[in-house]
């Protein structure tokens, strides 16, 4: 462990983390007055190696598998908690840095310690070695992806160029009958709109819109193209392909509608609700098509809160 | 919200892929892609016999906490891969949807409300 340039970051992190942080607080107790052989369950279920004791709150002792084991090789399974137990115990507070911790399982060498809180004395949760390693890691990734999405972020785009009308363009090209890519465009659409920071609900919307156009083209045609604009106000999303066309639109747009051939609806499409998805999604939509020329969907999908979002 | 990591753990569910420590808001079940579309919503666990690839897209589009596969069912080889790479929990249970519907209805995950 000599990349010190990470050690340094951990090490910040173990004084910027505080215990509660990181603490287990879904914890199993037991109180002081109960039989040693009330145990079993709690230590072979939950599969732990030590329980705090507690009455009222308080934290009075810890009871761990090795005095459980004890107590079963002298037959006193009888005995009380309260006189099996170690009383006087270590602890931390809850709002200790971590570091704390970490200092503390070197020190001594326990398995864990119980964390009290520091106004009342009353147990919050407990801490163990694994918890410290996964708070830092989470911790870890979370800054990572916040770093990431800076990065990425395009959002001041709209306002950073200057003209009078501005707006992005994005093509994706769909392969014909080949659901093994389906849903590629409608997934890269979707990344690319929360890269420019849209709503997450504006996007669902939007590329949900887009997946059910996008297996329309799979599912029906041998190919065609979506281009998504996006200015400041709205996404329209423009969905073409070369035929067969749709003989009868006012039909195609009725829920349960559908032409779909066996194999589609094997892998579960064909439920005739995609067209209906898109209209129940898109702020508006227009369908035209022409037999054996193709067919020309546009969605629109308002964007009133583009600005606040950064 | 159910952390989505207890219910694997009551339900003894086979995690295959994803990070389970998530929350999950509700359930719905269908094999029909289009109708999940329609009515899951974000954070929802779905619960299908599918299990070709397509069902990555579709929990990836609705943000969906997981996919429980039932009877048993395996994904496909190109399922995993892609539900890798985004992240989707796929889970198994050699259960029917009818069961493990009623035990995930018993540990709380109801519909979507109305
Ligand atoms: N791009 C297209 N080219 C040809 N036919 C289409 C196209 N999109 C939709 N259709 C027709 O409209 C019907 C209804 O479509 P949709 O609402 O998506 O339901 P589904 O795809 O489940 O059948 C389809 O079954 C098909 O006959
Ligand atoms: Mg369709």
């Amino acid at each position: 462990m000599d990349d010190t340039r990470t050690t340094t970051k951990i090490q910040e992190l173990t004084y910027e983390l505080k215990v509660e942080d990181v603490i287990s607080k879904d914890i199993a107790t037991v109180s002081s007055k109960l039989p040693v052989s009330l145990l079993r369950d709690i230590l072979y279920k939950k599969r732990i190696s030590g329980v705090p004791v507690v009455n009222d709150g308080k934290l009075v002792g810890i009871v761990s598998i090795e005095d459980f084991i004890k107590c079963l090789e002298q037959g006193e399974m009888d005995a009380l908690i309260e006189d099996k137990m170690t009383k006087k115990i270590k602890t931390l507070y809850a709002d200790e840095p971590l570091v704390h911790a970490v200092m503390k399982f070197e020190k001594y060498g326990f398995g864990r310690f119980p964390v009290i809180s520091r106004k009342d004395k009353k147990l919050v949760g407990i801490i163990t070695k694994s918890d410290i390693i996964k708070g830092i890691l989470k911790k870890l990734e979370t800054a990572y992806h916040d770093e990431e999405e800076r990065r990425y972020r395009a959002s001041h785009i709209f306002n950073d160029i200057i003209a009078d009308e501005v707006f992005l363009k994005f093509q994706y090209y769909v392969e014909g009958k080949n659901f093994d890519r389906a849903g590629e465009a409608a997934t890269g659409l979707k990344k690319t709109l929360y890269r420019l920071g849209l709503s997450p609900e504006i996007v669902r919307r939007a590329s949900i819109s887009t997946y059910e156009a996008e297996i329309n083209i799979v599912a029906y045609t041998d190919g065609g193209e979506i281009i998504a604009y996006i200015d400041p106000h709205q996404i329209k999303i423009i969905i073409t392909d070369k035929g067969p066309g749709i003989p009868d639109v006012k039909k195609a747009l009725e829920p349960g509608f559908s032409t779909a051939p066996g194999w589609v609806k094997e892998l579960g499409f064909g439920a005739g609700m995609g067209l209906p998805n898109i209209k129940k999604f898109s702020d508006k939509m227009t369908l035209r098509s022409t037999v054996e020329k193709g067919t020309h969907l546009e969605i629109i999908i308002k964007l009133s809160d583009y600005r606040n979002g950064e | 919200m159910i952390n989505l990591k207890d219910i694997v753990q009551k339900l003894d569910l086979k995690v295959v892929t994803g990070n389970i420590d998530r929350e999950v808001s509700a359930g719905y079940s269908s094999d029909l892609l289009s109708d999940v579309i329609a009515n899951a919503q974000k954070d929802n666990i779905w619960i299908t016999l599918q299990i070709h690839v397509n069902i990555v897209a579709v929990a990836n589009l609705q943000e969906l906490a997981g996919i429980i596969l039932v009877n048993g069912r395996q994904p496909e080889e190109a399922t995993l891969k892609k539900a890798e790479q985004e992240n989707i929990p796929i889970l198994l249970t050699e259960l029917s949807t009818f069961e493990i519907v009623g035990k995930l209805y018993e540990l709380g995950i109801h519909g979507n409300r109305r």
